[in-house]
């Protein structure tokens, strides 16, 4: 019996998801009495490192046919990993292409799943996971009764720890089918925190008033080095690229601080980031029914609020 | 060409959220639903646009009672050419998947779309397991599509970018944003739209795996502490002594 963990790589390197996978798979583990085993598909260097945040043993496999993604390679590699290591629990991380395995693995290993897990298994008497409903407007608790169980983990959910020290990666050998799925090309965006995995967000609606007015927030986000967003109207009127459109229609995320500014606060909008843990609220109108659901508020006029916020966190940080 | 689409039931956007007393179930009173916008906008309107320029016929099913069927002719008034409802009251991602499965198995699609997610249970899990089922490539989050021959050329999102890969039909795949426009179904399609048929299928027995068995609130937010706009060092000394998130 264990807890698996598949841990993503990503250019042959682990991001923060990773290790909160790896902590959450450990503290599974404990709370299971058996051992955690991280896997890495694919080339990565230094995977031995993820001893540190919990594994106890890391396996790893390499395989021409592993260097892109195709779920159905990936779900099956995983799976017979799961076999061979007795595995009870499969954990992954709630990103793009962890979405694309969960399902397929729980049908592959006859596993109850629970997507987007934001807290730790509650073990005792039985198996129940917590996770967001609703988008953003609720939470649910799932019991899993089967023997096998698959989990995601959405990130920022729990602190990544240091539970270990590094050990020496195994090889593991499996079959690996060949790939249906072949890759063209490949687009990464560049510079910012992806928006799923950022601790700050700076958001901009309607009352930005334009794309040439961006520079405010660019700036904001820079000094406290937080990834930008935006709402629908935003995008839609391609002011802001697709990628940083968040709300019920677009990305839901859970920053520990999400900064609104020039947005309404439309209920589709809060869906996407009411699992904030602050928020701050920029908004020329008190009646604004995001200040409702802020922590801090400024009612005033973003375009003279924004730079002085920009200059005080200049200062704060030089201090 | 022939294609099928996931269309889904969710609760409107605008929609309370509440449950009943004891927390265990959803409360669906005064709750309007809507097809899940992924399916509807995107899923189901670039299917559309496919046939329209290539030739064949899109089937759209949807696993639950006989009161979705309104849902489904509204597909159905966008253009759908037949809609097949398996008649279960779905409580688990598996379970629709399943079903779906089991009446896809036969038929010999070139292409099975769901939207990324419903927006109700946000789990992203129908699609990877139908895939699983019907042992089928899968593409998710699809933000652009196009067919060529017996081919398709996908743009997926992958959270940090996106990514461009080819793959042989038939295949799954889940529509995100972009791919497609929204479609606001017009007279004649709603006329026509009822003499569409609407097949109702049985479902095949599946023990759901998982069970929901507390809903919770959100728990109120205390009141907005409002700081004056003039004094932008005090909200910075705050995010960072008090709320500790810089
Ligand atoms: C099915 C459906 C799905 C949707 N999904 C989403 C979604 O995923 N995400 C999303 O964001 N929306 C979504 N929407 C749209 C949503 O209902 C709102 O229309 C949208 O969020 C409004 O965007 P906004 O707040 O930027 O613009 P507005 O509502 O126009 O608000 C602009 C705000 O800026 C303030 N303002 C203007 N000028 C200034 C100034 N100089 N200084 C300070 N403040 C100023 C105004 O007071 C106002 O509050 C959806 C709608 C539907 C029907």
């Amino acid at each position: 019996m264990s807890v698996l963990i598949y841990v993503e790589s990503n250019k042959g390197g682990f991001k923060k998801t990773a290790f909160e996978a790896v902590t959450y798979g450990r503290k599974t583990a404990d709370a299971l009495g058996v051992p955690c085993v991280a896997l890495v598909l694919g080339a990565a260097e230094n995977a031995g490192s993820l001893g540190s945040y919990g594994a106890s043993r890391v396996l790893q496999v390499q395989d021409a046919g592993l260097e892109n993604f195709d779920s159905q390679v990936y779900a099956n590699v995983i799976a017979q990993a799961a076999e061979s290591v007795g595995a009870q629990v499969v954990v992954l991380s709630q990103t793009a292409n962890g979405k694309a395995l969960l399902g397929r693995l729980a049908v592959r290993l006859d596993a109850g799943s629970v997507s987007g897990a934001i807290a730790l298994p509650d073990t005792k008497g039985g198996f129940r996971v917590r996770k967001s409903v609703f988008s953003g407007k609720a939470f649910a608790e799932y019991e899993l009764g089967t023997e096998k169980k698959v989990i995601s983990l959405a990130g920022n959910s729990i602190p990544v720890e240091q539970l270990g020290s590094p050990v020496a990666v195994e090889a593991l050998s499996v079959d690996v089918p060949a790939p249906k799925v072949r890759l063209v090309e490949i687009k990464r965006i560049e510079g910012d925190i992806p928006l799923p995995e950022a601790e700050l967000v700076v958001s901009g609606g309607r009352g930005m008033k334009g794309p040439e007015n961006w520079g405010i927030l660019e700036d904001l986000g820079k000094a406290l080095g937080a990834t930008l967003a935006c709402s629908r109207p935003v995008a839609d009127s391609d002011w802001r690229p697709h990628h940083e459109h968040v709300g019920q229609t677009g990305g839901v995320i859970r920053p520990n601080l999400y900064i609104a500014v020039g947005i309404s606060g439309a209920i589709q909008h809060l869906a996407g980031v009411n699992n904030s843990k602050v928020i701050v609220v920029i908004n020329k109108d008190p009646e604004a029914p995001f200040f409702k659901a802020a922590d801090y508020g400024v009612v005033g006029d973003l375009f003279e609020v924004v730079p002085r916020l920009t200059e005080a966190v200049k200062k704060f940080k030089a201090s | 060409m022939k294609l099928l689409v996931c269309i889904s039931k969710a609760p409107d956007t605008t929609a309370k959220i509440s449950f009943s007393a004891d927390n265990k179930e959803f409360n669906s009173a005064g709750v309007q639903y809507i097809l899940n916008p992924y399916d509807e906008w995107y899923s189901l309107v670039r299917a559309l646009e496919l046939v329209e320029a290539q030739g064949g016929t899109v089937t759209v099913v949807n696993v639950g009672p006989a009161e979705n069927d309104t849902l489904i002719r509204k597909a159905l008034a966008i253009g759908a050419n037949d809609a097949v409802r398996i008649d279960a009251q779905p409580l688990s991602a598996m379970f629709v998947a399943k079903q779906i499965a089991a009446y896809a198995k036969e038929q010999n699609f070139d292409a099975i779309f769901c939207g990324k997610e419903t927006i109700d249970y946000n789990g992203a899990e129908v699609g990877p397991m139908l895939a699983e089922y019907l042992d089928l490539p899968f593409l998710s989050f699809a933000n652009h599509l196009e067919f060529d021959g017996g081919k398709a050329k996908v743009s997926r999102d992958i959270g940090d970018g996106t990514e461009v890969v080819e793959v042989e039909m038939p295949f799954v795949l889940s529509a995100a944003k972009d791919l497609a426009e929204q479609r606001i179904p017009n007279m004649m399609g709603i006329m026509k739209a009822k003499q569409k048929p609407l097949q109702v299928v049985a479902p095949v027995d599946f023990q759901d795996k998982v069970k929901v068995t507390t809903y919770e609130l959100p728990p109120a937010k205390t009141a907005v502490k409002l700081i004056d706009p003039e004094n932008m060092d005090e909200l910075v000394r705050l995010l960072h002594e008090e709320a500790k998130v810089i």
